[in-house]
């Protein structure tokens, strides 16, 4: 079973206009890798010049944010929910 | 008693409430620091001090000068409350997806308000604001994402005020919207006592943002960075309308603590922590009270309905 990959309004476009993928992967950079090997338009809009997460990209993992996980190699189960965000402000 | 010869001498010093009976495990100790007990409301009124009083103090901000500032709402209600007692016309630029009674509280305080759309959240705000700063140099644009008194008035008062009154921490809890809670808190605690876990909780606030053109156009407050708030956070989390709007009802029902619904966001994340670890002590920020979230029907209206109309506004 894949995990569920949610994409933002923002991102759709650029996945054919989905907004929910399945995809395989055990960790978020392998999910991350599909995506972009699926969907090329994705690759400079998710990840930064060194290969890291975009700034204004947040990943989360059942709703926890990877970069306080263990980033792109962060284990994903299968059926775990990656949810794709922009960053936005509050307060 | 002390008799108090301004609103503003009002600010801070909030009570910390045991709440320990919603900890779902006997363990670990969750307590409630109740921002809302400020006069305005909220957390809010502790920047908002802070950045008005260190702006005069630099003579960036002079008698009668106009205050400009794009806010969610409790900033802006916390900057009108206390620019409407030093003579100060302000401007607050709001998405127009706030609740109708922080619209409420600003038109209360004397606020001229800007609305932007509200499928732009508060980014829509921020760059209006900026903009218009921009064309109005004889502005005052204080601007709470970047403006270093925000977490300087959690690492000089809110965190003090916590580690003395809970020396035993383990965990803090808020949430992040500018960040300047969890920087100038958890910095502070860190430095006194590095084991602290400092953990935020957010709405899934981007998901709601349909304006945005591009992710060029995202947003991470230069506050956050500054700070070093990706080595500083421990652990960050969503919280959803329908969990929080539940933490915010057990609130009432196991406490009686009549706590706004991004509290209930931030119990939700200690409930998560509390199951996670053996012992422990956790506090959390309790933002601001129900009030101003009454119009949701948050506390009234069946789940389906409180989690449908919370989803449309801007509560953190």
């Amino acid at each position: 079973m894949p995990a569920i990959v949610r994409l933002p309004t923002v991102l759709r476009p650029h996945a054919n206009g989905e907004a929910r993928l399945d995809v395989n992967g055990e960790t978020v950079g392998e999910i991350i890798d599909e995506i972009v090997r699926k969907f090329p338009g994705m690759e400079t809009n998710l990840l930064g010049e060194d290969g890291s997460l975009h700034r204004f990209v947040n990943v989360y993992v059942n709703d926890e944010d990877v970069r306080y996980l263990d980033k792109m190699d962060t284990t994903v189960a299968d059926g775990d929910e990656l949810s794709i965000l922009p960053a936005v402000a509050g307060g | 008693m002390t008799v108090y010869r301004g609103i503003d001498e009002l600010i801070g010093e909030t009570p910390i409430l045991d709440v320990s009976q919603l900890s779902p495990n006997p363990n670990v100790q969750i307590f409630a620091k109740l921002e809302g007990s400020n006069p305005a409301g909220s957390v809010k009124d502790r920047i908002a001090k802070a950045m008005i009083n260190d702006a005069e103090a630099r003579g960036l901000l002079t008698p009668g000068q106009t205050i400009i500032e794009p806010s969610s709402g409790n900033t802006g209600i916390a900057m009108a409350m206390i620019a409407s007692q030093r003579g100060y016309p302000i401007i607050v630029v709001v998405p127009e997806s706030v609740s109708v009674e922080r619209r409420q509280l600003l038109e209360i305080f004397g606020a001229e308000i800007i609305f932007t759309p509200g499928e732009q959240g508060s980014n829509g705000s921020v760059r209006v604001a900026r903009q218009m700063a921009d064309e109005n140099p004889d502005w005052a644009f204080l601007y709470q994402y970047g403006n270093d008194s925000n977490p300087r008035a959690h690492y000089e008062t809110t965190g003090p005020e916590i580690l003395r009154d809970v020396p035993d921490i383990s965990h803090f809890v808020a949430g992040l919207g500018t960040s300047g809670t969890l920087m100038g808190v958890g910095s502070y605690l860190k430095e006194i006592k590095k084991s602290v876990q400092i953990w935020a909780v957010e709405p899934p606030s981007g998901e709601n943002v349909e304006g945005l053109r591009s992710l060029d156009d995202g947003f991470v407050p230069p506050v956050f960075e500054r700070w070093g708030g990706q080595d500083l956070l421990d652990r960050k989390m969503i919280v959803r309308p329908r969990e929080s709007i539940e933490c915010a009802r057990l609130l009432v029902k196991e406490a009686g603590l009549f706590a706004g619904i991004s509290s209930g966001a931030a119990l939700a994340g200690c409930r998560k922590a509390a199951a996670r670890i053996e012992s422990g002590v956790i506090v959390f920020v309790v933002c601001d009270y129900g009030w101003k979230y009454l119009s949701t029907g948050a506390w009234t209206s069946d789940l389906d309905s409180a989690t449908a109309s919370t989803e449309k506004i801007i509560y953190f």
